[in-house]
């Protein structure tokens, strides 16, 4: 029983003591971005990898998500006649929540692991090591243009996501299932404000942050050859994923 | 004065302690070879020369600064008189081989891109390299990694010039290029040099003086001819290479 409370209390002082690490992360991170010198070519190279070479999986999951939600929604509104909310349904859901959410674990899956995979490698490989002895600062280097890519990037893609899901719900709601073109239109105008688009790109941007700094730390934390960049990568997509579910629901308990 | 003075350093990693009191001094334009087992800390002194871990007690001083103490700006600029060739050479795999070697002059001058790949051509024909300048590292042999990490370490025309196992993990014939090279550059620069390393044919090739580390401390300090006599058994065996004696295999 000792034993098993000492293990626990372990447990939390570790992550206690990593919360601290990352956090002490984020603040040279930020100290670093707006002090010279800017690495732009990096910062560019970044939000080509982190953004556009994302926008596949973003398609692929908002246009499935947009259309399943139309086609959900039907099927339960139907039973008691209100077939012309679904509009308000897909708009509402893919602005304030899925857009965002959905692109963020999108975005973590691919370039969050990809990020941790590759810091990784160029730490058990000492190339960051080589960085500093450049005279060149690795956070400002590597981790800054990742970071502000990462931020800058999740917030168009979560655009894109938004577009393309209310598509995808718009083709299933009126070609597919037949309702009302104009009702579908006016609901999906009259019941969605402006403030709902800009909460969603409010956590896209904290989303963006999450997936480039845990991405980031878990790469320049890697130890122990080949077998250390797998566990940084699978930790940071994990971790990355489990941050964006949880500040999602805090984020939207405090927009509304 | 000496080019680097270690003054009683103190280093751990957790619970284990890694050197425990070292004391080295290197004189301006001299070849110091640190031989020592695998894992007994030799990664780890270097690294506290060039200011990539600090002491948790003791100093050390390069050309009359200490390195413990100074901002990131002071930390960069004493890093310019240093280049490092890294274990496994630690190219940066998404950067060419001219590049590579042109990184410190890309970030720390005005050189425009051409004068920064001709001053890497002629550092890489000094290390024996041509016409390699547009591959990338992973096209390359280890033998050839290792050349390029030297050329990205003499670059900037450095003062101290610090090798992490030269030859480790090349056959020999390539090993034994890289021996000649360190000579070499070291005549034709008037570097100064700290080199670790286990395999003794490289520390007697190209040592000055040779110092050995054992249990966190410098164990002896002297010419390849003393270090050859040695009275001592640990360093006896070692240099031997013999898995007898009061040093044990783990
Ligand atoms: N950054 C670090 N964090 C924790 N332990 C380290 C670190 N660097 C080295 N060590 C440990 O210190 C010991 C000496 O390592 P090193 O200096 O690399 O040995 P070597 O003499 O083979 O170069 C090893 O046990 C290693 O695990
Ligand atoms: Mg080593």
């Amino acid at each position: 029983m000792m034993k098993w409370l000492e293990h626990i209390g372990e447990q939390i002082f570790s992550l206690i003591t990593e919360m601290g690490r990352v956090i002490t992360f984020l603040i040279q991170t930020l100290r670093w971005s707006v002090s010279r010198p800017f690495y732009v070519k990096n910062l560019l190279k970044q939000m080509e990898v982190i953004g556009v070479d994302s926008i596949p999986v973003v398609l692929t999951t908002a246009l499935s998500t947009g259309m399943v939600l139309a086609l959900q929604s039907y099927t339960g509104f139907k039973r008691f006649g209100a077939e012309s909310l679904i509009g308000t349904v897909v708009s509402l859901s893919m602005t304030r929540e899925l857009g965002p959410v959905l692109t963020g674990l999108m975005v973590a899956g691919r370039a969050g692991a990809a990020m941790a995979a590759e810091l990784g490698t160029m730490k058990v490989t000492e190339q960051i090591d080589a960085l500093e002895t450049l005279a060149t600062n690795p956070m400002k280097y590597l981790v800054v243009p990742r970071f502000l890519a990462s931020t800058v990037m999740m917030f168009f893609l979560t655009i894109l996501g938004m577009v393309i899901g209310i598509s995808g719900g718009y083709f299933v709601g009126v070609k597919v299932l037949g309702t009302n073109p104009v009702t579908y239109i006016n609901q999906s105008i009259n019941n969605t404000e402006v403030k709902d688009i800009w909460f969603g790109l409010i956590k896209a941007l904290v989303f963006g942050a999450v997936v480039g700094l845990i991405g980031s730390y878990k790469g320049f934390n890697t130890e122990g050859g080949a077998e250390g960049v797998g566990k940084a990568t699978t930790g940071a997509v994990v971790v990355s994923c489990m941050l964006i579910l949880i500040l999602d629901y805090f984020l939207s308990a405090l927009l509304w | 004065m000496s080019m680097i003075e270690v003054s009683d350093l103190h280093k751990s990693f957790g619970r284990q302690q890694v050197l425990r009191g070292v004391n080295l001094t290197v004189e301006q334009g001299e070849s110091m070879t640190v031989i020592g087992g695998s894992g007994s800390g030799k990664s780890v002194l270097l690294k506290h020369i060039i200011g990539l871990l600090f002491p948790d007690k003791g100093t050390v001083v390069v050309d009359g600064l200490k390195l413990n103490g100074l901002d990131q700006h002071g930390l960069n600029e004493a890093r310019k008189k240093f280049g490092m060739l890294f274990q496994m050479a630690a190219l940066f795999d998404s950067l060419s081989v001219w590049e590579n070697v042109g990184f410190s002059l890309k970030q720390h001058t005005k050189l425009s891109a051409k004068e920064i790949r001709a001053v890497a051509t002629e550092k890489l024909a000094l290390v024996g390299l041509k016409g390699i300048e547009d591959k990338m590292p992973a096209e390359l042999s280890g033998g050839m990694k290792k050349r390029v990490g030297l050329a990205r370490a003499i670059a900037i025309n450095p003062a101290i010039i610090l090798y992490d196992e030269p030859t480790t993990g090349l056959d020999p014939i390539s090993a034994d290029a890289i021996n000649d090279l360190i000579i070499d550059l070291r005549k034709k620069l008037g570097v100064t040099s700290v080199a670790i390393t286990h395999d003794m044919h490289s520390a007697y090739k190209i040592s000055d003086r040779i110092a050995m580390l054992y249990k966190g401390q410098i164990l002896e300090v002297g010419t390849p001819d003393q270090i050859r006599q040695t009275a001592d058994p640990i360093v006896r065996q070692f240099i031997t290479g013999s898995a007898v004696g009061p040093i044990t295999a783990d």
